[in-house]
């Protein structure tokens, strides 16, 4: 009998989780931005334009080639779509005072924030980097993908480029 | 429905429910508002292991072995929860058997996080600075996790302002550590915390830690301390270019396993301070610790139960030659730092080129700490054991230095060329033992050279060749036998790898490490490797086939052997 009425109240709780949601937003989870300061994710933004977030880390050689190959272009994608790259870096005690060196040195013009002991990477699933997110301009999640090889940055942006259209995407 | 008291039982189940609905409602009615999804990755890594005798990997009585792990979490607008699935029956070879031959739960969460408060029950990670006194993570790839089981609060009273405490005990393989940990931290950013700093240009941020563990006394031979405490503090001064932060940690007497029962207390100092501008930065960084391992259970060893995090300086690379003998912080005494200069050469200019290059230089060096014994006899009240010259250096464990050449050739071939010359003193780093004779120390040059080719849009053929070339040396070796005099000395390796992306979803991988140069003659060995890749937007599957030579993993300050294997090995990730 007890168990009927813990059955009984769990089916409740459940049927009151089990209503759908309308879009896969950006979790919450605290990080780091190069000036010491702290932000909560959730609060990532981009007035209604599409955001990229690609996790890295300095001590990742495809994360670094994709980062570049983006860099490179990156002021057209801006003056095309107005979509901005924030780079999550999961670079730990060990090497997370390498990040500002690197982007300063790469002359990076991304958004950049340290997730060092890994919450947001966590909080989005990632098991390994790189790990590249899009987001539309209403702050859903419609498109991820692990790894890179050459030529992926192209994808990338014919992506961002119908996420901007309102078209919808496809793996 | 046989039983008497069945409408008593009824009543009270369904006044029960009533009741907790009621005061669950407000609660839930939000949660309806809020915006409620199901996410999660999972990995499966498995092997199928050959007997390879020419390698020498271990006999296994089960051939086919498996990692495997899933994450599923639940959040609904400021809540969330979830679990973590793991599995080895039994798990692959290199791994803690103590992990192998189950499946369960280790890992299950909620959390509540509103505006100014963040509220954790169950499993959770956490780090106060740098970690030198609490930092709990996981390398799902190393099967490390010191996940903390217990109760966790941060509150952000305002605006720069941040308080976090936490009380729980420590994952140990499917179990609890012994100790209970108990830990604080506040941090205050003083430029956010006052307006009328918000101006500033320079950032200060100060920090300071408590921990406490609690393990109860059982030696029938010592009176150990039940408490051990350790403090921290820290600070941060930064701007738009430059950057000096520092943390010291002092840990009270804290006799363990690990530093053979000395009840001498243990220090940290780690400083770091970074210059950068566009094109140009350096990097400069050092550490002392004396006596640092930490652990809730003081009787362990290896990765098992640390609670604090010593981070090694020496760089992480990338290529797999130059981590042939990596460097692990050594908790129990060391002296070091190292340095970073990045320089890129513009383009257009006479040495960069049409495109450019970038420099990288690095140099990292590491000693033990200079101690002296104490005799027992003459320190009965302190039990110390040793006494420590903290300005002056011990025996030299690592050195590596290094250069990194990155540059494009045109549209289609770019570059990265290295060199290395490094030193490691592997008895004591990775052994833990002063005898050389099976470990004996390695003084070494190496190359690379990787080289890709953009053939056409999205499609790319990349080269790899890496030299090896290992000078090994045992000290005093006028009495060591021909045998003993190999023993450990692999002589000098090259490998040649080459990698094709038709398309941007597949990737194929042909691999060769040769042993040109071991000692013996049948351990001149090939050891190739093939593999395939497919990568579907967070999708990634590998199927490879190989040998793969004995390598060294460190992680948290400790390093272990992962041994040679051959055999296939098939891999499958995604998230959802």
């Amino acid at each position: 009998m007890k168990k009927l009425a813990l059955l009984f109240v769990s089916a409740i709780v459940l049927m009151s989780f089990a209503i759908p949601g309308d879009g896969d937003k950006i979790p919450s989870a605290t990080v780091k931005k190069l000036d010491g300061s702290k932000i909560n994710t959730n609060t990532f933004s981009n007035d209604g334009k599409p955001i990229i977030i690609s996790f890295w880390a300095t001590w990742c050689k495809p994360c670094k080639k994709e980062l570049d190959a983006i860099a490179e272009n990156y002021s057209d994608w801006q003056k095309e779509t107005g979509v901005k790259l924030i780079a999550i870096s999961i670079d730990d005690a060990r090497s997370s005072t390498k990040v500002a060196p690197d982007v300063k040195t790469k002359g990076w013009e991304y958004e950049v924030y340290l997730d060092e002991n890994q919450d947001f990477k966590r909080a989005m699933n990632v098991n390994n980097v790189p790990h590249t997110f899009l987001v539309d301009g209403n702050g859903n999640i419609v498109w991820s993908h692990n790894s890179y090889a050459e030529g992926d940055e192209e994808i990338l942006y014919e992506n961002v480029k119908k996420v901007v259209k309102g078209e919808k995407l496809s793996h | 429905m046989k039983n008497k008291n069945f409408p008593a039982l009824l009543k009270r189940s369904i006044f029960l429910s009533i009741t907790g609905i009621c005061i669950a409602n407000p609660f839930f009615a939000q949660l309806n508002n809020a915006v409620q999804n199901v996410h999660g990755n999972f990995q499966i890594d498995m092997q199928n292991c050959e007997n390879d005798t020419a390698t020498g990997t271990p006999e296994v009585n089960e051939q086919f072995r498996y990692n495997a792990f899933g994450n599923v979490n639940y959040t609904s607008g400021d809540f969330s929860m979830g679990f973590r699935y793991e599995s080895y029956n039994p798990v692959m070879l290199g791994f803690l058997s103590d992990y192998s031959n189950r499946s369960g739960i280790p890992y299950r969460y909620a959390r509540y996080r509103h505006n100014d408060i963040d509220v954790t029950v169950g499993n959770f990670y956490e780090q106060f600075g740098s970690g030198l006194t609490l930092r709990s993570y996981e390398d799902r790839g190393l099967l490390y996790d010191n996940a903390i089981d217990g109760f966790r609060a941060i509150y952000y009273p305002k605006k720069g302002v941040t308080f976090k405490g936490l009380v729980g005990r420590q994952r140990v393989f499917w179990g609890l550590s012994d100790g209970v940990i108990k830990g604080f931290d506040g941090e205050i950013n003083f430029m956010e915390l006052f307006d009328t700093l918000n101006t500033v240009k320079t950032k200060v941020i100060l920090g300071g830690s408590f921990v406490s563990k609690f393990q109860d006394d059982k030696n029938p031979s010592l009176v150990l301390p039940k408490n051990v405490g350790c403090y921290g503090g820290r600070l941060n001064v930064l701007n738009e270019s430059f950057n000096f932060f520092a943390e010291y940690a002092y840990k009270i007497n804290d006799p363990s396993y690990q530093n053979q029962y000395s009840f001498k207390d243990g220090q940290a100092l780690y400083i770091t301070s970074s210059y950068a501008q566009k094109g140009f930065s350096v990097l400069l960084s050092g550490k002392y610790i004396d006596n640092m391992s930490y652990r809730s259970d003081r009787d362990k060893q290896s990765t098992v139960a640390f609670i604090n995090f010593l981070p090694a300086l020496s760089k992480p690379h990338t290529y797999m030659m130059m981590a042939y003998y990596p460097y692990a912080s050594q908790p129990n005494g060391e002296v070091g730092g190292s340095a970073d200069i990045q320089y890129k050469i513009k383009k257009g200019t006479l040495l960069g080129g049409k495109y450019g290059i970038d420099l990288s230089l690095n140099a990292s060096v590491f000693n033990g700490t200079d101690t002296t014994r104490i005799n027992p006899a003459e320190d009965i009240e302190r039990q110390r054991k040793y006494s420590v010259d903290p300005f002056s250096f011990g025996t030299k464990y690592f050195h590596d230095i290094n250069l990194e050449i990155g540059k494009k050739f045109s549209k289609q071939v770019k570059g990265t060329f290295m060199y290395a010359n490094q030193y490691i003193n592997q008895s004591v780093v990775q052994f833990n033992t002063p005898d050389k004779t099976e470990h004996p120390d390695v003084y070494s040059n190496i190359f690379v050279a990787d080289v890709t080719w953009r053939y056409k849009t999205g499609s790319a053929i990349r080269s790899e060749t890496q030299l090896f070339l290992g000078n090994y040396k045992k000290g005093d070796e006028g009495h060591l036998t021909e045998a003993e005099k190999i023993a450990g000395n692999t002589g000098s390796w090259i490998t040649q790898a080459f990698e094709w992306t038709p398309t941007s979803k597949w990737f194929f991988v042909l691999m060769d490490q040769f042993n040109y140069s071991n000692p013996l003659d049948y351990k001149k060995l090939h050891y190739y490797y093939a593999g395939i890749t497919h990568v579907s937007g967070p999708t990634r599957i590998m199927l490879s086939y190989g040998r793969q030579r004995q390598g060294i993993f460190c992680a948290g300050g400790v390093c272990r052997i992962v041994p040679a294997f051959t055999g296939f090995q098939l891999s499958i990730s995604s998230s959802f």
